[in-house]
């Protein structure tokens, strides 16, 4: 079938999907990018340009650095806590084994929930007053921790809520990878005295890589969307110490009625957001 | 069946009929959540639309921020709120600059001025951008110290003798060392704490520190006055007067622990005697007659008088293509009558003349004549400096606070973000 025959179903199915792409993506990334080079608050049209003041003013804004660095922060305890945790789980109730199903739905239950309500419940559970971390302080007799309001410890505070809240998602992914894998490759190995370590290390590590390198592309794009959940769990404070780019955006942007800044943080996450995804789907992608 | 059917005749007649009367819906956009307010707007909606037949007021709610991050959308979608709610000040005068909003001051001016004389000079200026009023005066508020007197006592002190910033902060220590939170701080909501540094700019500088700063004369608000209002907010900072972990608190918390008896005081608004009933942990909270108030003291040296003060300036405002149905339900919402019926609920510090003699509870009362001799009324510095520089004074007043910023440093940032939008 050439192309003579493939045009009716193009004129037919093309249109829709790309009026609502244009409609819905594209446009507003061009209005943004136009936004940008302006001092604008949302009323009436942009009028007031001001060149790349916006970007230069960004740079400047110490609260990016720390949304930026932060973001980065989320993507490297992805790779390093919660994948590894993810794999283990997944290694684990994959097998089948009495009540496996059951855990699986346990680990997985936090991505279930809503990231808002994810983000309140935990916002409770750290309270010094009356949440679980003062009840646990009091059992212990030590003096409550105020996790939120500690500008060094919040950030993690919200890291373990991360972790917490995704480690299922990818444990899901890994089960789904794990039941691909032939158990005859197990099986020769068990009977040529392979160790469980070098099972994993040359069996399944190699052949789950695929889904490894999906997981890590989820934790990179996730980190870079990451909003709903900080707002009610700290919203981005104390001192911008827990701010994500787009926390930083609604932050700086929409709040403080600055939509000429807001967009050119968006311009700016948006560059990231492309150079990473296509970058890495490129390099580490590439045969999957 | 046949009870049945009855009822949904006269449902289906009943929503015919209604749909018949109601010719005009003045949309109407309120961000309020207490009950007592709740219930006396219904009442004045339910009168006006039985005094006005084919007249329906729909109110629609939006929760605080929600309805400042939305509101710029909403002004310029094909379906705005004919009336919503205004604190005045930058945002409003944003507002007004877009031609989004309507100017009233000719419906004001008719009959000889007959509606402005409904309200309080004071109030109609404040609402006022480049000479046009641009929004129906509603309330007003005062920010001012309230004590739990059974607390003080306990610790030994005396509110009567605390008149200079000296005299707060030997208070502070006082309590402190009674083992008692001196004060309840919501420092996770950042303005609680920006009225520190709003006062404390106040006190130091005077009116005449807060127009040259506006006027971008001199150092703007690099200039001493605001410099010496962060180091006497980072000295209050440095004796830790607020309770553990206050930096993550939103604004409830405060006002339920001072309700609890946790905290001796509270910088809060004129309704915390009668609000913090419902945010104390066992629904009752303090006893009214246990609560004091003092103003935010003076500082020594200082150009602003006692009499100086804040709080907010909140109004109506009505967006372009309103009916004139809207203005007059403003009108009606905001007449002496009903603004009466408010006061004497203790609801408001109503924006009418003379409505506001209706108001029972002591400590509003007392609230209400500081601001009928106010000598300056400064709205919310978040609101009167416009939502770019307010967010920065909410930062740095907690940065500085918490001792994570100089004075010199907060100054620049603010005097930063105002020249860049002036």
């Amino acid at each position: 079938m050439g192309i003579q025959g493939k045009l009716p179903v193009l004129v037919l199915f093309l249109p829709p999907a790309l009026l609502l792409f244009t409609l819905f993506v594209i446009l507003p990334m061009g209005e943004a990018a136009w936004y940008s080079f302006y001092d604008w608050n949302g009323y009436g049209l942009p009028e007031k340009f001001v060149g790349f003041r916006n970007f230069e003013l960004l740079w400047r804004t110490s609260a990016f650095t720390t949304a930026l660095g932060n973001n980065f922060l989320i993507i490297l305890v992805s790779i390093v806590i919660q994948l590894p945790l993810a794999l283990w789980l997944a290694t684990m109730v994959s097998n089948r084994i009495p009540g496996a199903v059951v855990f699986r739905l346990i680990f997985f239950m936090p991505y279930v929930l809503a990231d808002v309500a994810a983000g309140l419940i935990w916002r409770f559970v750290y309270d010094g007053d009356y949440g679980l971390f003062a009840a646990i302080a009091s059992m212990f007799n030590v003096a409550s921790p105020y996790v939120l309001a500690d500008r060094h410890l919040a950030i993690y505070a919200v890291l373990a809520v991360i972790v917490w809240k995704y480690f299922g998602f990818h444990m899901m992914l890994f089960i789904a990878g794990l039941q691909n894998i032939d158990k005859s490759y197990y099986e020769a190995a068990e009977i040529d005295g392979a160790s469980r370590w070098q099972r994993f290390r040359s069996i399944t590590l190699p052949l789950l890589a695929p889904t490894i390198r999906l997981s890590v592309f989820f934790s990179v794009v996730g980190s870079l969307q990451l909003f709903d959940m900080i707002m009610p769990l700290t919203g981005g404070g104390p001192s911008n110490s827990t701010q994500t780019m787009v926390t930083f955006l609604y932050t700086y942007g929409i709040t403080r009625m600055k939509v000429g800044f807001g967009s050119a943080i968006g311009v700016v996450l948006f560059i990231i957001c492309v150079t990473l995804a296509f970058g890495y789907r490129r390099i580490f992608m590439r045969n999957d | 069946m046949k009870l049945k059917s009855l009822l949904g005749a006269s449902v289906a007649l009943a929503i015919s009929a209604s749909s018949a009367m109601a010719d005009v819906t003045v949309k109407w956009m309120h961000l309020n959540t207490d009950p007592g307010i709740g219930a006396a707007w219904d009442e004045i909606v339910k009168n006006y639309e039985a005094a006005h037949p084919g007249v329906k007021i729909e109110m629609q709610f939006l929760e605080n921020e929600a309805f400042k991050a939305k509101l710029p959308t909403l002004l310029q979608s094909n379906d705005p709120p004919h009336l919503f709610y205004t604190w005045g000040g930058g945002v409003l005068a944003a507002q007004a600059e877009t031609g989004a909003i309507k100017d009233v001051t000719e419906a004001m001016d008719a009959d000889g001025g007959k509606l402005k004389a409904v309200y309080s000079p004071a109030l109609v200026n404040g609402l006022t951008v480049d000479g046009k009023i641009y929004a129906v005066p509603y309330q007003t508020g005062l920010v001012s110290f309230y004590y739990n007197k059974k607390l003080f006592e306990k610790a030994g002190v005396d509110a009567a003798s605390i008149k200079s910033w000296d005299d707060f902060l030997a208070a502070v220590k006082k309590l402190k060392d009674a083992g008692i939170t001196p004060i309840a701080g919501g420092g996770g909501d950042k303005w609680p704490i920006h009225f520190y540094w709003g006062y404390l700019a106040m006190r130091e500088g005077g009116k005449a520190a807060f127009d040259a700063a506006k006027a971008s004369e001199g150092d703007g608000f690099k200039s001493e006055a605001f410099v010496k209002a962060g180091a006497d907010l980072a000295a209050l900072g440095k004796l830790e007067p607020f309770q553990q972990g206050y930096l993550g608190t939103k604004w409830p918390v405060p006002v339920g622990m001072f309700a609890d008896g946790k905290a001796a005081m509270l910088l809060g608004f004129d309704s915390t005697t009668v609000q913090q009933h419902t945010l104390a942990a066992d629904g009752k909270g303090l006893d009214e007659n246990d609560i004091g108030m003092f103003p935010f003291p003076t500082v020594a040296g200082g150009a602003g008088k006692l009499t100086d003060t804040m709080g907010g300036i909140n109004g109506w405002v009505l967006t372009k293509n309103a009916p004139p149905e809207a203005l007059d339900f403003a009108a009606f919402l905001t007449n002496k009558e009903n603004q009466t019926m408010m006061a004497s609920k203790n609801l408001i510090i109503p924006a009418a003349v003379g409505a506001g003699s209706a108001i029972g509870q002591p400590l509003v009362k007392s609230a209400a004549e500081q601001l009928a001799a106010s000598t300056w009324h400064q709205n919310f510095l978040d609101q009167d400096l416009g939502p770019a520089v307010g967010r920065v004074v909410n930062d740095v007043s907690v940065e500085i606070v918490s001792g994570q910023m100089s004075p010199e440093d907060a100054a620049q940032q603010i005097q930063d973000a105002w020249a860049l939008d002036h």
